[in-house]
């Protein structure tokens, strides 16, 4: 490609750039450039610190970022990225690569870190794959309302509390196990669904979002102050870990260890945690991909598309928006008890705004609708946050920035394109990607 | 012509909160037949079709389909009766594929009848076989005019109500578009009614045609009747005529 095409407008780039400085400076001049602080030394006297170094540094940055933002863009648009597009098609069945290998790597992950790390060196690790894949479950739990059916649902983690409590309470009051409790959450969550549903079914966009948001609060604000019955800001505790059929996680005759003829490990208790998640969240994925081959899972996508439109088609909107809602609630119910056993202790703390705002966020980032998005970015963000936790100050800098960059960059999530739910011929799988993917706007 | 009428309004009344959109609309839509009903920009055409759909619901009057009052009922129960709507601006599922959206169509009827139906509206509309893959939003105005009214027919309706198909498109298309709703009204005796602005066009297709003004039947006839009629020529045809 010849150098002497692009010819870039560098007045108005640097312009800009210095602009982006420009209020970089008058942000990071009050936030990072002045500190205020308390002497040590006898009295508390405040005195006023400088931190210019750390000012320039900041301001400096925003400059040069926004400079190669204009470069990039420059860049893309006079072509020189033409010769990348073409091989936009192959790009287009990365889901088809990916799956299988996603799926491999989720089976064989525990028993790789075991050999490597050994038993003790690889349960941090195995924990945090199991955080990991309870954010999947969730995220690919909140896709069927927010991705396929088009309704933002910012209160998603009252369902994950509802399916957390159940269990807590059911095992508490009446010594349910965990086998019993699992489907009784679901069942209890999908119907706190279909309540917070009904009185939405009107609304859309700004306005759902809104209600559902209270609805979040007002279950966590229920369940800290129903002392009584939820033992509110205190939480609930010992709450019983679950067993492998029957089998229980312990030392000595009857445990699952000595069943198995195996020595007594902490580990095995994680590893089967582990498993049992990730079937969850597998069970959750296969239940929407069929789903979305069937008259409900295209309604729901319909519907997302153009609410009018599907009721001029004869679709029942009230019960397709319902059964997102429930569905979706259902799986965070899951979820749930499956967090509180693994917790074995659970408070509203962990259940707030936050939590909702993180899963949205991995289904956002990860691409609206797509399952595979949902696990690429569930592995970055609640990885990545695990994995920087030493470097507390710095981590949410990082994660809105990193925000920030994947919007810029790919406005409609890491996956943007969707898969048709049908297709006649066989030559369907090799349409052009360009008619299938979503543009930009 | 048979006595009694496939679909069958009197006095209609519509209320958008407290503005009322229709005073008491009285029509008639024999089976076989293609009615127009032309009319200035907020006459009440669109509120008169969206109404028969249920969507507002009609606050008086009646609304009766194959001697049936379907006045009151939800959309999605009306829409299943047999009666179709391609609605005004089209809409179809733009991130959907030319082939889902059809299917969404079709999603009501016989599944075993899903084949035979594509079949039918691809040699109705061959454009739309050449792009079935492709994303709705992705086609032109004139080939989503046409994805709407093929989504519609995949139910197999008996009544096919269209709002402004020709709305914002090249003459040709608009031929095109008019030509294949006469087909299907003269092959398979669908019956259709068109809720146009293009009122050269509509009264020339139409057996009948009724005038709104202000939410009020001013006129009907035949087509030819009503186009030959002056105070219709200076009210909707000057320079219509393309």
């Amino acid at each position: 490609m010849e150098q002497s095409q692009t010819s870039f407008n560098w007045e108005t780039l640097l312009k800009d750039a210095a602009l982006a400085a420009l209020i970089a400076a008058l942000l990071a001049g009050v936030m990072l450039g002045l500190r205020v602080d308390v002497a040590s030394g006898r009295g508390a006297e405040l005195y006023l610190e400088y931190r210019w170094p750390l000012f320039g540094a900041a301001v400096v940055a925003v400059f040069v970022g926004r400079l190669l933002m204009g470069v990039y863009y420059a860049l893309r648009e006079s072509g020189q990225f033409e010769a990348r597009k073409k091989n936009k098609s192959e790009r287009q069945n990365v889901e088809g690569y990916l799956k299988p290998l996603f799926l491999l790597l989720a089976f064989a992950l525990p028993f790789v870190l075991l050999a490597t790390l050994g038993a003790r060196g690889s349960r941090q690790y195995i924990d945090l794959a199991t955080l990991v894949l309870t954010y999947v479950m969730l995220g690919w739990g909140l896709n069927i309302v927010v991705g396929l059916a088009g309704l933002l649902d910012l209160g998603y983690v009252a369902f994950y509390a509802v399916g957390a409590y159940s269990y807590a309470l059911l095992a508490q009051y009446f010594g349910f196990s965990f086998w019993i409790c699992l489907p009784l959450a679901g069942i209890l969550a999908a119907f706190w669904g279909i309540i917070l549903g009904f009185p939405v079914l009107r609304l859309r966009g700004d306005y759902l979002a809104i209600v559902t948001l209270a609805f979040g609060e007002i279950i966590r604000v229920v369940l800290l102050n129903w002392y009584e019955f939820t033992g509110g800001p205190d939480g609930i505790s010992r709450i019983p870990r679950p067993s492998f059929f029957g089998l229980e996680f312990k030392r000595g005759e009857g445990g699952f260890a000595d069943f198995f003829g195996l020595d007594y490990s902490s580990v095995h208790r994680i590893l089967f945690l582990y498993f049992l998640i990730l079937i969850l969240a597998l069970i959750t994925n296969f239940v929407t991909m069929r789903l979305r081959r069937l008259p409900i899972g295209r309604a729901w996508e319909a519907l997302r598309e153009d609410e009018i439109a599907c009721r001029s088609l004869g679709i029942n909107t009230t019960n397709t928006k319902l059964t997102a809602f429930a569905l979706g609630a259902m799986f965070g119910g899951f979820a749930g008890s499956f967090f509180a056993t693994r917790q074995g202790f659970i408070s509203p703390e962990s259940f707030t705004f936050m939590e909702s705002a993180v899963i949205l966020a991995i289904v956002v980032l990860g691409g609206l609708g797509s399952q595979i998005g949902v696990v690429i970015a569930a592995v970055v963000m609640i990885g990545g946050f695990e994995l920087f936790r030493e470097f507390e100050e710095y981590r949410m800098l990082v994660f809105g920035l990193l925000m920030v960059v994947i919007m810029v960059w790919k406005p409609r999530g890491l996956i943007s394109t969707r898969a048709p739910s049908v297709a006649l011929s066989k030559n369907a799988k090799g349409i052009s990607a360009d008619l299938v993917e979503e543009g930009h706007g | 012509m048979s006595a009694q009428p496939l679909l069958r309004i009197r006095g209609l009344q519509t209320f958008y909160g407290k503005i009322q959109a229709l005073h008491g609309v009285d029509m008639d839509v024999y089976e076989g037949e293609i009615v127009t009903l032309i009319g200035a920009n907020g006459a009440g055409k669109s509120t008169l079709m969206m109404s028969i759909c249920g969507d507002p619901q009609a606050r008086e009057g009646s609304i009766e389909y194959l001697g049936e009052n379907i006045t009151g009922k939800p959309t999605y129960e009306i829409m299943r009766t047999g009666i179709a709507q391609s609605p005004e601006g089209r809409r179809i599922f733009p991130r959907m594929t030319v082939l889902e959206n059809l299917l969404m169509g079709g999603m009501r009827s016989q599944p075993e009848h899903f084949e035979e139906e594509l079949k039918r509206v691809f040699d109705l509309f061959p454009r739309l076989k050449e792009r079935q893959h492709q994303r709705g939003g992705t086609l032109s105005g004139g080939e989503q005019q046409m994805l709407a009214i093929a989504r519609a027919l995949m139910s197999r309706p008996k009544l096919l109500l269209l709002d402004e198909p020709s709305l914002g498109l090249a003459p040709i298309i608009v031929k095109q578009i008019f030509e294949a709703i006469a087909e299907l009204n003269r092959s398979d005796g669908l019956t259709v009614f068109l809720v146009e602005q293009n009122a050269y066009h509509a009264l020339k297709l139409a057996h009948r045609g009724y005038v709104m003004v202000n939410g009020l039947i001013t006129m009907q006839g035949s087509g030819a009747e009503l186009l030959a009629r002056d105070d219709v020529k200076a009210a909707y045809l000057e320079g219509g005529r393309h």
